[in-house]
């Protein structure tokens, strides 16, 4: 079975894992003219001979064929280096442009999100401006947004953890949206020092037109847990970037929850400073009618020895809920012994909702642990309803278990008990509200 | 063979002994041009305090029975009936045929992600007693069959299936048996894939339950094995689809040195008339 490079479905049976269908030479599959900006290439070519076979847990040896290597991507801190895009450019072209444009004016604006923090012990917050050589220092912005987002922010928030240190509880930000319609321009920095072991979390609320970028610099031998809720009003705008730099045998987990808002665009982001580094991608999103949400991820493995591996679980319900989720993964010359594996599965629970999936794998040498990925779309898997009637558990009852336990597999990764009980709580309530779950069809492949 | 006479007596009426009734039951797969005749007039009769196994070699239908008495949307009625105590399961749901007093340990139990044994186990007895169980009570029953299978009691935190060994599948299979009590069990080969120790701690947990009474067995096996740790009151040889000789446990010693070899070819033959 080869990868399907576009899962649009909305109506397949959950598929079997696919083993992985390396892209070829990125210059082949860019279209003519798309130019400098078209970002890393979104549609891999069908199987093309030696597939590096992977599933989670198995391994393939001695890695598959390199597959050239492709354009870089194009990034600057310079707002106006991209245009302002149209939406028919690769990294817009799902996004709904009417409703991002102010996130992409770049009106500057003195509005701000409000803040609640919990900082313990060992944990600084400062801020600094414009110029900073920290913020030199930074991955640069990869589109117009993330590039307003650190021009217009004047300077960025400070998250500092100190070397080794080991904090009793998470580092809480939240941030509220006060309801203004000016766009809120928001630039974080989270600094983990060498063999610190840290969790913060960025919990978004209210209603807010907000471009925020956040990056995570995390120390050798660190250990970080970033989460990201968004848990917004509706109506709410949110798109930024997000980057973690990797340090030498640190490890870096990042969960993206996005249950609230109108819009969501988050861009996701890992290198790897240093070998030995490993990196997990969590995320889970619900969207309901109205909502788009788009995650796309970008992780860069440029020297040797590190992991990645990401999944994302995303569930749909209602007219024209939509969700996108892009894994662009690459694996540079000089990354030998790289293990990465990347899943996307999508649950429709109604018609005429849309989730777009385009995972992509660059291998550019052979000499790899293994890679792979994988990505579903369709509705609920018959056999887990059918196991869960068979012990007289009723069928609407049996998919609430379903839907809920689709998504504990992911958020029990956040390792925060009361975080995950709110997120969990709320995932019922929304699941509560679903109206004839108990008269969805079940299908058999 | 027990002879056909009982009426049939009300799902809800306590233990005076349960029977389940399969007659000339044919099932196919697939659909339309695709459909496969799979079960080809299917008798059996299965009383509570009786265990029966059922031979046969692989392809046979073994597992197309089960799951067609379970209810799986997979296999179509063709014709036939089945009833549990004069009850029509086939006009049931899967999930009304459980609570009706049907169990069918699994031949491959599926995984459910972010769903916990103990969730599971907990939604299941709710669902067949009609009540959440109370909570002391059932914690320290969980804990006992655990215990007595030999289960880890971390397992009680995992996902259900995920991850599991072949044995913890079927041990798990068997935990949902001992704590949900029901009439009828089909226990389609928990054996299979079981090393010599979880085989006997598997069958004494099936033991336990056939001497608390008033449960009915129907023992799903391609080999003999498991037949030394549980003794059938009666066999029966399934192949092609149907049942083609029964006896009692005897009959399994003449499989165990025979096999299937002389069946097939009457089969084989019998297609060919
Ligand atoms: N979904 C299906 N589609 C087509 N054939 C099937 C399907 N399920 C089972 N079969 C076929 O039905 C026959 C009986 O299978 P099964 O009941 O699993 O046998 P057993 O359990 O005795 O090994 C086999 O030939 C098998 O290939
Ligand atoms: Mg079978």
């Amino acid at each position: 079975m080869s990868a399907s490079p576009e899962n649009t479905s909305t109506t397949d049976a959950l598929a079997e894992d696919v083993a992985v269908a390396p892209a070829t030479l990125a210059g082949e599959l860019f279209a003519a003219g798309v130019g400098a900006q078209a970002g890393p290439p979104t549609t891999p070519a069908p199987g093309t001979g030696a597939a590096g076979q992977a599933s989670p847990g198995a391994h393939s040896h001695g890695g598959p064929a390199p597959t050239g290597s492709p354009a870089e991507r194009f990034a600057s801190t310079d707002p106006d280096a991209f245009g302002v895009p149209t939406g028919r450019e690769e990294t817009w072209r799902f996004t709904p442009m009417k409703r991002i444009r102010p996130l992409l004016d770049g009106a500057s604006s003195d509005a701000h999100l409000t803040w609640t923090t919990d900082l313990p012990e060992g944990v600084e917050l400062t801020s600094v401006e414009a110029g900073d050589p920290l913020l030199k220092g930074l991955p640069d912005p990869v589109d117009r947004l993330a590039a307003l987002a650190r021009q217009r922010s004047g300077g960025a928030a400070v998250v500092r953890v100190a070397a080794e240190a080991q904090l009793d509880r998470p580092v809480t930000l939240g941030l509220a949206g006060t309801g203004s319609d000016e766009v809120v321009w928001g630039q974080l920095v989270v600094e983990v020092g060498a063999f610190a072991k840290a969790t913060v979390v960025l919990d978004h609320s209210g209603l807010a037109r907000y471009a925020g970028g956040v990056t995570v610099l995390v120390g050798d031998s660190a250990q970080v847990t970033l989460v990201s809720v968004q848990d917004w009003a509706p109506g709410a705008v949110h798109g930024g970037q997000y980057d973690a730099v990797v340090g030498r045998d640190a490890t870096f987990r990042q969960v993206v929850v996005t249950l609230g808002g109108d819009l969501v665009r988050l861009v996701s982001n890992v290198q790897y400073a240093g070998p030995g580094g490993s990196a997990e991608l969590f995320g889970v999103y619900f969207a309901d009618e109205t909502q788009h949400q788009e995650h796309r991820l970008w992780v860069d493995h440029a020297v040797p020895n590190c992991t990645s591996n990401v999944l994302y679980k995303g569930a749909l319900q209602g007219e024209s809920a939509r969700t996108v989720w892009i894994g662009d993964v690459r694996i540079r010359p000089a990354a030998t012994g790289t293990e990465t594996y990347e899943l996307n599965r999508n649950l429709v629970l109604t018609d005429g909702a849309r989730a777009d999936s385009v995972p992509n794998l660059e291998i550019e040498t052979g000499e790899i642990v293994g890679a792979g990925h994988a990505s579903a779309t369709g509705r609920f898997d018959d056999e887990q309803l059918f196991y869960l009637c068979s012990r007289g558990i009723d069928a609407e009852t049996a998919r609430r278990l379903v839907v809920r336990g689709f998504f504990a597999d992911v958020v029990q990764h956040i390792g925060v008990n009361e975080l995950q009980d709110r997120l969990m709580a709320s995932i019922d309530t929304r699941l509560g509200a679903l109206p004839g779950l108990d008269e969805q069809p079940v299908e058999v492949a | 063979m027990s002879v056909d006479t009982q009426t049939g007596t009300t799902a809800g009426t306590p233990s005076t002994g349960s029977v389940l009734e399969i007659r000339d039951l044919h099932v196919t797969v697939g659909e339309g041009d695709d459909a496969k005749e799979i079960l080809r007039g299917v008798d059996l009769t299965v009383r509570a305090g009786e265990t029966h196994a059922i031979m046969g070699p692989n392809g046979s239908g073994k597992s197309t029975l089960a799951y067609s008495i379970a209810g799986h949307p997979k296999y179509t009625i063709t014709g036939g009936t089945v009833t549990l105590d004069g009850e029509d399961v086939l006009e049931m749901s899967v999930d009304e045929r459980a609570r009706a007093g049907l169990f069918l340990a699994m031949q491959y139990p599926v995984e459910v992600p972010g769903v916990s044994v103990s969730n599971f186990l907990r939604t299941a007895a709710t669902a067949i007693k009609g009540e959440a169980p109370k909570l002391r009570t059932w914690v320290k029953d969980v804990k006992s069959e655990m215990e007595q299978l030999e289960m880890n009691p971390t397992f009680a935190e995992r996902n259900v299936n995920e991850g599991f060994s072949g044995g913890e599948k079927k041990r798990h299979e068997i935990l949902q048996m001992r704590l949900l009590k029901p009439r009828i069990a089909i226990l389609d080969e928990t054996d299979s894939g079981l090393d010599v120790d979880a085989l006997r701690v598997v069958s004494e947990g099936v033991n336990r339950t056939r001497e608390e009474g008033q449960v009915g067995v129907l023992l799903i096996t391609h080999y003999t094995r498991i037949l030394r740790y549980i003794k059938p009151d009666f066999v029966h040889v399934f192949v092609n689809g149907k049942v083609v000789e029964e006896g009692g446990a005897e009959l399994a010693e003449k499989l165990e040195n025979e096999g299937y070899a002389s069946y097939l070819k009457a089969a084989a033959e019998g297609n060919q008339a």
